[in-house]
């Protein structure tokens, strides 16, 4: 597989981003655990990066699904993204011809847009998912706090923390349940409301069953009630959950108690009839339930959906409602994608800020120079001028230069109507031969 | 709408329902603060009106079947406004505030010049009877508007169809409690104000007129939200029936504000 790169990607002289990495897409599992960073492994990471003069700042990502090098690098370091891929590789001790072609990378506005994309979730393995924030916010917070960080990277990870709570709060990317077991808990909360309140019993104790009581749990649900064929089996997931176990044969008797009930009990066909639940109802004086039913074969009466107050939904029911939300979330990704653009916009401007700051004091720098070499030059074919006169013309010629870049200066301070001139701050660049600095610093 | 308050009034509550329409599509807790804060804006801007046409008129709001209506819109704001604070919950109101742009902007379509004018007030206990018995339909109508919702929301629990707007709505539980205590602040009014109405006749004439069809058709609707709360809390009625009573009962209202007070009523026939 090829190296991902962008043939279009602007190069800019001063601020760069630059990041390289690996994800869900580029390897796999087996890979991809191999290259994870500890929060401590991700630290030493970008304090050797720095060290090592590869990167100015750097931020380490790493995730189940990716592990990613965020930097900006040395201002005379050429080939950054190769000798980041080779520390990368040095580091976790593999061979790089393993990780040929696994590695993206991308620089300057790509490498903003990669990560604003990360935040917003939509290069998760799960569109929309809201964990990766989170992620990101604590590997950045600890890189500050390391010192990692400086003033390129700071403005970048807080616009990409932003692009995420937007993404989520005005779109419908992150909105709607993506698995069956959480489905069938937001569902029970579009009858209860908040279910601090409420009970639920679980009838089995199948996987779905279990990830159904982990969403309860986390939603601060009033009682957990486990009833299962196997007192063992009940009384250990209890144990594990902090609800109670119910022998198989009281089933009927705590029927009536729980608002939410969740049925996933293995091969047996119909479990609850309709006869039972009708009694359940009316031993419920007519309060609303909730059956959540993972069971294949059903473990509860088709016939029952009927009942008053009583909601029926099975795995297919939830199945359906998932395939809803996956293509409601994909339809939201062009304004996902709207809120990127303007994020990036943002930083753009401000980088041209950055660059237009960094080009004025380049100017002085090089008028000074020029201004003490003319001095010097034309001061020494003139004798007559007494050593007064040769501070004043010194001084004039010094304020003449702070005149001349008063303007430019204010104006860069002010950091106004700098949105999209980046290329203009490239030309004045290219126009004064600054960007030729570093080769005449040697 | 005749004068530029009332206008002005209009656009506050049309932006108002802008942005809790913007909420109930993609939650945002300042826009929707926003939103509360221009409705609160738009009533104050409402009463201020109200006061005005008083104060031009020289008599109460609620003289003609505009300044009626008109107040009727303004009771139904307040008691949304006091239920979204009591229940922290404003994804209805989207449907509040469309209903109040609805019913304000029908205004001018369905009031003539021609038409005949209310008699005099007759003192404060007239002034509480009308105001009372009129804040009692606007919280009948917006326990309407939440019965509506629920049983919207009921159906589409049972079709198992879960459409964007779905997951926005508030949960049948917070919006049966919602409809409950709209009923129940126009209930308080409605006795208040029936109260009134029989003590300020009687002070009037010395006798009391059960027999006008606008006081048998209250004393109807009377009982059915009485009946209403008793059954939405009953094993049988709990739940979508009771939120279809409800619903039915507002129906019962509309004819009374309506039909009764145009064609039948002898003395309730203030406009």
């Amino acid at each position: 597989m090829p190296t991902i790169t962008n043939p279009n990607r602007t190069e800019t002289a001063r601020v760069q981003v630059a990041l390289i990495g690996c994800n869900h897409r580029t390897a796999p599992l087996e890979l991809r655990e191999r290259i994870v960073f500890t929060s401590q492994q991700a630290l030493e990471a970008a304090d050797e990066l720095r060290r090592n003069g590869i990167l100015e700042e750097a931020v380490v990502i790493s995730t189940c699904n990716r592990s990613e090098l965020y930097g900006v690098p040395a201002e005379t370091r050429a080939g950054s993204a190769e000798a980041m891929e080779e520390f990368f590789t040095s580091f976790h001790r593999i061979p790089a011809a393993e990780l040929n072609g696994r590695f993206y990378r991308w620089a300057g506005t790509d490498a903003v847009r990669h990560l604003f994309r990360v935040t917003a979730g939509l290069d998760s393995m799960l569109l929309g998912e809201s964990e990766i924030l989170g992620q990101v916010r604590t590997a950045y917070a600890q890189a500050l706090e390391y010192g990692a960080t400086g003033p390129v990277l700071n403005r970048m990870f807080q616009g990409a923390i932003e692009v995420g709570k937007r993404v989520r709060a005005e779109t419908e990317v992150g909105a709607r349940p993506m698995s069956v077991a959480l489905a069938g808990v937001k569902l029970a909360e579009r009858v209860f409301g908040n279910l601090k309140g409420h009970s639920a019993l679980i009838v089995g104790a199948g996987a779905v069953a279990e990830q159904v009581v982990e969403h309860l749990r986390n939603r601060g649900i009033g009682s957990l009630r486990v009833v299962n064929r196997s007192y063992e089996h009940a009384a250990e997931l209890a144990g594990r959950v902090g609800g109670e176990a119910i022998p198989w044969e009281k089933l009927e008797t705590v029927l009536g108690l729980p608002d939410i009930l969740v049925t996933s009990v293995g091969g047996t066909g119909a479990v609850l009839t309709r006869d039972l639940l009708e009694r359940t109802i009316e031993a419920r004086k007519g309060r609303p339930i909730f059956v959540v039913d993972l069971g294949v074969p059903r473990n509860v009466d088709a016939d029952a959906a009927g009942l008053y107050n009583l909601y029926l939904y099975n795995i297919d029911d939830l199945g359906e409602i998932v395939e809803q939300n996956k293509k409601a979330r994909e339809a939201e990704i062009p304004r996902a994608e709207a809120i990127i653009s303007e994020h990036i916009k943002k930083f753009e401007a401000w980088r041209a800020t950055l660059e237009a700051g960094s080009i004025v004091d380049d100017l002085r720098d090089r008028f000074h120079k020029h201004r003490e070499l003319l001095i010097r030059e034309k001061l020494a074919e003139m004798d007559d001028v007494s050593p007064e006169e040769r501070q004043r013309i010194a001084h004039i010629t010094e304020e003449l230069i702070e005149r001349v870049l008063e303007q430019p200066t204010k104006r860069v301070r002010q950091g106004g109507g700098m949105r999209g001139r980046l290329g203009a701050v490239e030309a004045l660049r290219h126009l004064f031969g600054l960007d030729e600095k570093s080769e005449e610093k040697d | 709408m005749s004068h530029h308050l009332d206008y002005l009034t209009l656009a506050i509550y049309a932006a108002s329902f802008l942005c809790y329409a913007r909420v109930l599509y993609a939650p945002d807790l300042w826009v929707g603060r926003f939103a509360s804060a221009l409705l609160a804006g738009g009533m104050a801007l409402h009463y201020f009106a109200l006061l005005e046409r008083s104060r031009l008129t020289h008599t109460v709001p609620y003289d003609d079947l505009y300044g009626s209506m008109s107040l009727f819109a303004w009771l139904l704001g307040l008691t949304y406004l006091g239920l979204e604070i009591l229940h922290r919950q404003r994804s209805v109101g989207a449907f509040v505030t469309l209903l109040l742009i609805g019913w304000l902007g029908c205004l001018p379509l369905v009031i003539r010049d021609d038409m005949p004018t209310a008699p005099p007030a007759r003192g404060p206990l007239f002034a509480f009877h009308v105001t009372l018995n009129t804040w009692a339909y606007a919280a009948f109508a917006l326990s309407f508007v939440l019965s509506v919702v629920y049983i919207a929301q009921d159906s589409i629990l049972r079709s198992r169809r879960a459409g964007t707007a779905f997951w926005r709505f508030p949960a049948l539980d917070v919006l049966d409690r919602m409809s409950r205590s709209s009923v129940f602040v126009g209930l308080g009014a409605l006795i208040l104000g029936v109260a009134m109405g029989l003590i300020w006749e009687h002070r009037l004439r010395g006798t009391y007129s059960w027999g006008d069809p606008k006081v048998i058709v209250t004393l109807a609707i009377l009982v059915a939200y009485v009946a209403y709360l008793g059954l939405s809390r009953s094993a049988n009625w709990r739940g979508a029936r009771a939120a279809r009573l409800c619903a039915f009962n507002f129906l019962v209202v509309l004819f009374s504000y309506t039909f009764v007070n145009l064609y039948l009523t002898r003395f309730h026939r203030f406009f």
